[in-house]
């Protein structure tokens, strides 16, 4: 989208709907956030009134921030050690199911967001719900008003373990009949929990814990993006009037 | 003699059925021979591919991309690399743009050669499929030639694509499969260039869709098939969230390549195809004037790149390698080299939603970064999940052969349904 049509959707938002959206511009696209309690009201405000006219709802997912700029690689206190002690912390997933953590107490940690686009005035809008609770996430479904938005939300229920309140059908959509657990969570391990297999003996699939070993090829790191700002602004000169 | 008691009853559909296009469990209630109730079943092939891209620097999951919709490989690719260089703030070279935009194209056709010949096959027309595979294998020599991969290319790179186009193309050897006139036939067109093959392919290309449609748009028993079935409205299509053919099908003429343009398609000359009635024949017919519309672009693409040589990734060696030379003579190559094939490169915080046009709809990537060298959390907008889910609404009260031309409509590949 275009500055001039960002800036005037903006300015309509924020004249429609006050403070019950947070509305912030990155990237030349709008994000809204909503409280879930108002969620209702103003997507059918979204949907229907001049201006908005967001007649489709393209994508809805689920985001977990548990260890949200989390690293796993910390030089502060290695010496010459070597590569591998560089590496703490078990970030995103590289740990068993045992290990998991366990202990986690931060704010709004999983939240629902959605995309929604308008054919008629070719505009995009972002809208992220927190959900206020982190044991029971629970956001209101938005069925009623796209329909389209269904699997989306036994998506993001199957793999978050969000649950879309008033779902005519909230049953998991991609993971294995009778699964255990809301895998895309951060807390819980990449490597999964159990491991499937063809037993001879007993003549039939069984499942058992898994075997594999959680290891880390590379680790998680956040730099300092200075060096990137400096690589961007050489290739500025060179390349971007060619 | 007492009322006999009739009753609906449910049958499975799949996943073992030919005409489920892979992995797609169909539980089909039924009134005779009359769909009641139909409820997909998917995530037969989920491989947790956001996840694991979670867990991998960012040039890393490039690959699991092409394995997502793996008949329109390049532009998924395309989203995810989009969505990269967005946060990046960073903007691929004009030449790798053409590049980008004409592989998109050639993805384009390769997605309906295989739709238009699977479908065709699943409601019984054998010969399309055959027509379909011949051009098929062409273009796929295109991407075996840039990239060494047939389907799995990879090709696309966060700041431009991996190399330039290569200046001759694979010849076909003698073997008792291509042997005389057959083997003078194939390698012809594989005299020069990748760009002169695509000229040769492009001017002989539409004699070919008229082969296509020869064999279809008039055919008594196709549009019995197809005429009247599947019909969505386009109320019902925004509803249920559909995107690219089967909203251009119902009349409405939306395509990101034209509202929304990313690559260099404000910069190239195409139409797009609309429908009239929203059925199954209505989308055909959009797919093969899409077909069409693509090979424009490809002529127009392979012009402007034969004319503009020119670098086809950024110079920033933070996000993309530098010259092999380069690094056996420059100490700073080196360590660039070794830092972007063990650490990668790290993206801004910050989140973004990048869709492009794919064959089957709009593929979009919503990508969240912390700043690290891995996404902190990628989705992957597929076209063919949102489509899936209006099965039920649409295919009630069809009979059970028209629920196979309703799953062919929508053009399904399960890998991007299931993720």
């Amino acid at each position: 989208m275009s500055d001039t049509k960002t800036n005037s959707l903006v300015e309509r938002l924020a004249a429609r709907f006050g403070d019950k959206l947070t509305v912030s511009v990155s990237h030349g696209a709008v994000t809204a956030v909503v409280e879930a309690a108002n969620l209702l009201a103003v997507a059918t405000a979204l949907r229907d009134e001049a201006g908005f006219r967001f007649s489709e709802l393209v994508d809805l997912c689920g985001v977990d921030y548990l260890g949200y700029g989390q690293t796993e690689w910390d030089t502060t206190d290695v010496s010459g050690n070597g590569f591998s002690r560089g590496v703490e912390g078990e970030a995103l997933g590289r740990f068993t199911w045992a290990d998991r953590p366990r202990e986690v107490s931060i704010p709004n940690r999983y939240a629902s967001v959605f995309h929604l686009l308008s054919i008629e005035l070719n505009q995009r809008l972002r809208v992220r719900v927190f959900c206020a609770d982190n044991d029971l996430p629970v956001v209101p479904s938005l069925t009623g008003i796209w329909p389209g938005v269904n699997w989306f939300e036994r998506e993001s229920f199957d793999l978050f373990g969000i649950i879309y309140e008033g779902h005519p059908d909230l049953r998991r959509i991609l993971t294995d009949y009778g699964f255990v657990g809301h895998p895309f969570r951060k807390d819980f391990p990449l490597i999964g929990n159990v491991e499937v297999r063809y037993d001879p003996e007993q003549k039939r699939v069984i499942y058992e814990p898994v075997s594999i070993e959680p290891r880390v090829l590379v680790p998680r790191v956040i730099r300092d993006d200075a060096d990137l700002m400096q690589a961007k602004a050489e290739a500025a000169d060179h390349w971007r009037e060619n | 003699m007492s009322a006999q008691e009739i009753r609906n009853y449910t049958m499975n559909f799949g996943p073992q059925h030919p005409a489920a296009h892979g992995v797609l469990r169909l539980v089909l209630e039924m009134d005779g021979e009359t769909v009641v109730r139909a409820d997909p079943h998917i995530g037969l092939l989920h491989r947790g591919t956001e996840k694991l891209a979670e867990s991998k620097p960012f040039n890393q999951s490039i690959g699991y991309m092409d394995r997502l919709d793996y008949v329109s490989m390049m532009c998924n690719e395309h989203a995810y690399v989009r969505a990269i260089e967005t946060l990046l703030g960073i903007e691929a070279p004009l030449r790798a743009q053409y590049i980008r935009t004409m592989f998109d194209e050639i993805t384009r056709i390769l997605n309906h050669l295989m739709w238009v010949g699977s479908n065709a096959l699943d409601l019984g027309a054998m010969a399309v499929f055959l027509y379909a595979f011949r051009e098929r294998e062409e273009l796929m020599d295109c991407y075996e030639a840039v990239s060494g991969a047939r389907m799995h290319a990879t090709y696309y790179r966060p700041g431009g694509v991996y190399r330039d186009l290569p200046g001759k193309m694979s010849q076909y050897r003698e073997s008792p499969w291509h042997k005389g006139k057959d083997l003078k036939r194939l390698n012809a067109w594989r005299e020069g260039s990748m760009l002169d093959f695509l000229d040769a392919f492009t001017a002989d290309f539409s004699k070919k869709v008229d082969e296509y449609e020869e064999l279809l748009t008039e055919n008594r028993i196709w549009k019995q098939r197809t005429v009247g079935i599947g019909v969505v409205s386009p109320e019902m299509a925004q509803q249920w969230g559909m995107t690219g053919v089967m909203l251009r099908g119902s009349g409405i003429a939306w395509d990101l390549r034209k509202k929304q343009p990313y690559a260099k398609y404000a910069d190239v000359d195409f139409d797009i195809p609309v429908g009239v009635n929203g059925d199954c024949y209505d989308r055909y017919l959009v797919r093969i004037e899409e077909m069409r519309q693509s090979n424009r672009i490809i002529k127009q693409c392979a012009d402007w790149l034969r004319a503009n040589p020119g670098p086809v990734m950024v110079e920033n060696f933070k996000v993309a390698p530098p010259r092999r030379e380069a690094m056996k003579e420059d100490m700073e190559a080196l360590i660039h080299h070794f830092k972007l094939f063990t650490e990668g490169y790290g993206v801004p915080a910050g989140e973004t939603y990048c869709a492009v046009e794919a064959p089957k709809g709009e593929f979009g990537c919503y990508l969240v970064s912390d700043g690290a060298n891995k996404p902190f959390r990628v989705h992957l907008r597929a076209p063919g999940f949102a489509h899936l889910s209006s099965m039920d609404v649409l295919v009630r009260g069809h009979m059970l052969a028209d629920a196979v031309a309703v799953i062919g409509t929508y053009d399904l590949v399960f890998g991007e349904v299931d993720r």
